[in-house]
């Protein structure tokens, strides 16, 4: 509306988005959840984050206009169109695109060309998410990541490539692949791939950067995929690798994360000495850090939208301040790094057809982030339903994915973007009321718990052909009522049996068509896609 | 997440009482107190047939490792000989559901001392 | 004796006189927990391991039972004492009957 003309006067640079007064002695580089995003996107922030418990309230679970209020941001300006979701689809049309890992690397030139030394630390999420990168087993993603040097690198949806084709690729890594909680499941031993820290020399300071992989991975995601390994939170660990990087010397101790939010928050307020948590996973893009005792978290967002920049001045062994920078990444703002542009090229040429081809069109925004369904789930439910001819459909709360304006082709590339998995089969199956319940019970428990080393993994699972009601503030067992079958108006009967259609089962030997092919046809015969809002869920208890 | 759906890890009521029973065994109905032991388990299981759990109390003779939630509530009993190094041990459980571990350890003493910890069991799926 | 069944520990093969060390071991047993049905809804009979033990030179470190809620190749990990050079001696002890040895001795 009114806020996207304002906003297409206002003119945005390049200088202005690179600007940083120089501080302190190290410079932190920080990219995370980038999910094979190589080339610019849409991508809409979350409209619902809710947090419970001590997190109530507070960021990351605040989003739209009291985001914007709670840090200043103007309507209608870059950093509204960049970190809220309101009126999304015209500021898209007037700011463009954002991510491209060409201009990823121009901004981290800049930064370099500031200070040479500064850290460039990816916080994983890395090898995962589009059609390239499971066509070539994430090989597109190293060879565009090696060009950008970084220096260290922790991991979630790696390990979906099975341990096999992990330890290929960690071999031969020019960089530290870091986990401190990444262990032997059978002798529950630190795994020897993976080492708990890396220490540099920067500045003249004695930095020590300490991995944290993805806790649970074997919860929410196929443990079968790599059953060598075991994971968790291990923070009594954690808190002896501080100890020992202290006492072999390290002036700044960095864990690199991909924990989630709200459970780095509560590790930071456990784990004393850390000085900064580069924070992944949960893919919120936060402008400010967030201070735990003497910690400070930073939150960089997801699909190479954003590259957080943090200058730290360390004297004496203590870090004295630090001063840092949410860059959003505005990719007709930033010019593409020639060098990385062409590496991309080379990784898609091969496949140009393939992720060109236009499946059809969609006359309304198409979304994912958010705890409850976003519109791409709601097409992709309606996918399953009607070609898989079920009552129900289920589709996993994850988080990454880039949108689709109103008025924009889908391509083939488009619909990878939203589903590529290793383990994208649809299954179609018979569950009962009661059982479909308790899935959703689970889940609800995943994710709003209020103790967050008891939230596993993603959003809620998104639910096509039926409504229900969830009460966040009630524990498991007792928040999800109400619900209804869509097509009839009728209650779920518990002891009644529906076919459901889903898609991403962690259980081995999951039979059914790739779900990225059941949206592709489905998406032909509609040809134009219109999604009705969608109301089936009440959220209560807030 | 839903995608785990096919895996029945159905919470299952504790046999509370039957866990008690066990206890009283043990302890020959004698008090009980809350601090002298240590068991550390992770909050979610990776795998609820697979959950490691490590009990730890100086100076036991034995500790009595249950699982409350289980169809029957028995897991371990580690008994120390005089070579023990600690009397610590760890292992790996089965857990039927969410549920809560319990530990008690007979100190030297002869007293008792018990510990306990709440292990979710989920389906799992989801991943952000 | 029920098929691969196989032990394996993890013992320092030097310690000093007196040292404190971490033993860990595993045993390849299914822990058959008598609480599963096959196919045609029929108990599986229980079929576990029971008992583990280790001593070191004829004197007892650790003497477990073990219940069904123990997993799939029972994995213990526990302290020993050190007195003097020897040999630790473990024994896993079958429902059916069967007895598994392993020995590991250790300098000092
Ligand atoms: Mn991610
Ligand atoms: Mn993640």
């Amino acid at each position: 509306g009114n806020w996207a003309r304002l906003a297409a006067q206002q003119s945005l640079t390049q200088d202005q988005l690179l600007q940083f007064d120089t501080f302190g002695n190290v410079s932190l580089i920080h990219v995370t959840d980038i999910h094979a995003q190589m080339v610019p996107i849409y991508f809409r922030e979350p409209e619902v984050n809710i947090g419970v418990g001590d997190n109530k309230g507070h960021v990351p679970h605040i989003t739209g206009a009291d985001f914007r209020k709670a840090y200043g941001i103007a309507d209608g300006s870059p950093s509204h169109y960049a970190l809220t979701y309101n009126d999304f689809s015209s500021l898209a049309q007037a700011y463009g695109r954002v991510g491209g890992l060409d201009r990823v690397s121009t901004v981290i030139n800049a930064i370099r060309a500031d200070r040479p030394d500064a850290l460039l630390l990816d916080g994983g999420d890395t090898w995962h998410g589009s059609y390239t990168c499971y066509k070539t087993q994430g090989q597109d993603m190293v060879n565009v990541m090696n060009g950008l040097n970084p220096d260290a690198m922790t991991f979630h949806w790696e390990f979906t490539l099975g341990s096999e084709r992990v330890q290929e690729i960690v071999e031969n890594l020019p960089f530290a692949a870091l986990g401190q909680n990444i262990f032997d499941a059978e002798w529950d031993e630190p795994a020897e791939l993976f080492p708990p820290y890396k220490f540099f020399e920067r500045g003249g300071v004695k930095i020590a950067v300490i991995g944290q992989a993805f806790p649970y991975m074997p919860i929410a995601n196929p443990r079968w995929m790599f059953p060598e390994y075991s994971f968790g939170i291990r923070d009594e660990n954690m808190q002896a690798m501080v100890d020992e990087v202290r006492a072999q010397g390290a002036e700044l101790v960095v864990c690199l994360s991909h924990n989630g939010f709200d459970v780095d928050k509560k590790m930071a307020s456990k784990v004393t000495g850390i000085d900064v948590i580069l924070s992944g996973h949960t893919h919120d893009a936060l402008p400010e850090p967030v201070l735990v005792g003497e910690t400070i978290i930073i939150a960089s967002g997801s699909n190479g939208k954003f590259v957080s920049r943090v200058d730290l001045d360390v004297r004496d062994g203590r870090m004295m301040g630090f001063r840092h920078k949410l860059i959003p990444i505005f990719s007709d703002v930033i010019e593409p790094d020639a060098k990385i542009a062409s590496l991309i090229e080379e990784q898609r040429a091969p496949f140009k057809a393939e992720l060109e081809e236009v499946i059809g069109q969609t006359d309304s925004l198409l979304y994912r982030r958010g705890n409850f369904n976003g519109s791409w789930d709601d097409l992709i439910c309606d996918a399953l339903i009607s070609e898989r001819e079920a009552d129900i459909a289920m589709s996993p709360g994850v988080r990454w994915g880039p949108s689709i304006l109103p008025g924009q082709d889908i391509t083939r590339e488009d619909i990878f973007n939203v589903t590529s998995m290793t383990y994208g089969e649809a299954y179609r199956s018979e569950m009962t009321g009661e059982f479909i319940k308790v899935i959703l019970e689970d889940v609800a428990d995943n994710i709003f718990n209020p103790d967050p080393y008891y939230q596993q993994g993603g959003d809620m699972v998104r639910i096509g052909g039926m409504g229900y009601r969830v009460d966040v503030s009630k524990p498991q067992g007792e928040r999800i009522s109400d619900m209804t079958l869509l097509k009839t108006g009728e209650a779920i009967d518990p002891s009644k049996t529906y076919i459901v259609a889903g898609w991403a089962s962690v259980n081995e030997g999951t039979e059914g068509p790739q779900i990225w092919d059941v949206v592709e046809s489905h998406i032909r015969k509609q040809g134009t896609i219109t999604l009705e809002p969608n109301n089936s869920v009440e959220v209560a208890g807030i | 997440g839903a995608g785990a759906a096919l895996m029945t890890v159905l919470p299952f009521r504790a046999s509370a009482a039957a866990a008690e029973d066990v206890i009283n065994e043990f302890t020959g109905g004698a008090a009980v107190a809350d601090a002298g032991i240590d068991l550390t388990a992770p909050e979610i299981a990776e795998n609820g047939n697979t959950v490691p759990v490590s009990v730890s109390a100086e100076g036991a003779t034995s500790i009595l490792l249950l699982a409350t939630g289980n169809p029957t509530p028995g897991v371990a009993t580690f008994n120390f000989g005089p070579l023990a190094g600690a009397q610590s041990a760890s292992t790996r459980i089965r857990l039927a559901g969410t549920q809560d571990v319990v530990a008690i350890a007979k100190l030297a003493d002869g007293s008792f001392a018990r510990a306990s910890k709440t292990v979710k069991v989920t389906i799992g799926g989801c991943g952000g | 004796m029920a098929s691969g069944v196989k032990p394996r520990v993890k013992v320092p093969k030097k310690a000093a006189a007196g040292d404190v060390i971490t033993i860990k071991s595993l045993i390849s047993h299914k822990m058959e927990s008598g609480q599963r049905k096959d196919g045609s809804g029929n108990l599986i009979p229980r079929s576990i391991i029971n008992r583990f033990t280790c001593d070191f030179n004829g004197q007892n470190v650790i003497d477990v039972t073990l219940e069904p809620a123990i997993s799939t190749n029972p994995y213990f990990e526990f302290e020993a004492q050190v007195p003097e050079a020897g040999e630790f001696k473990f024994t896993w002890y079958d429902d059916d009957g069967d007895v598994y040895e392993e020995t590991k001795s250790i300098a000092v």
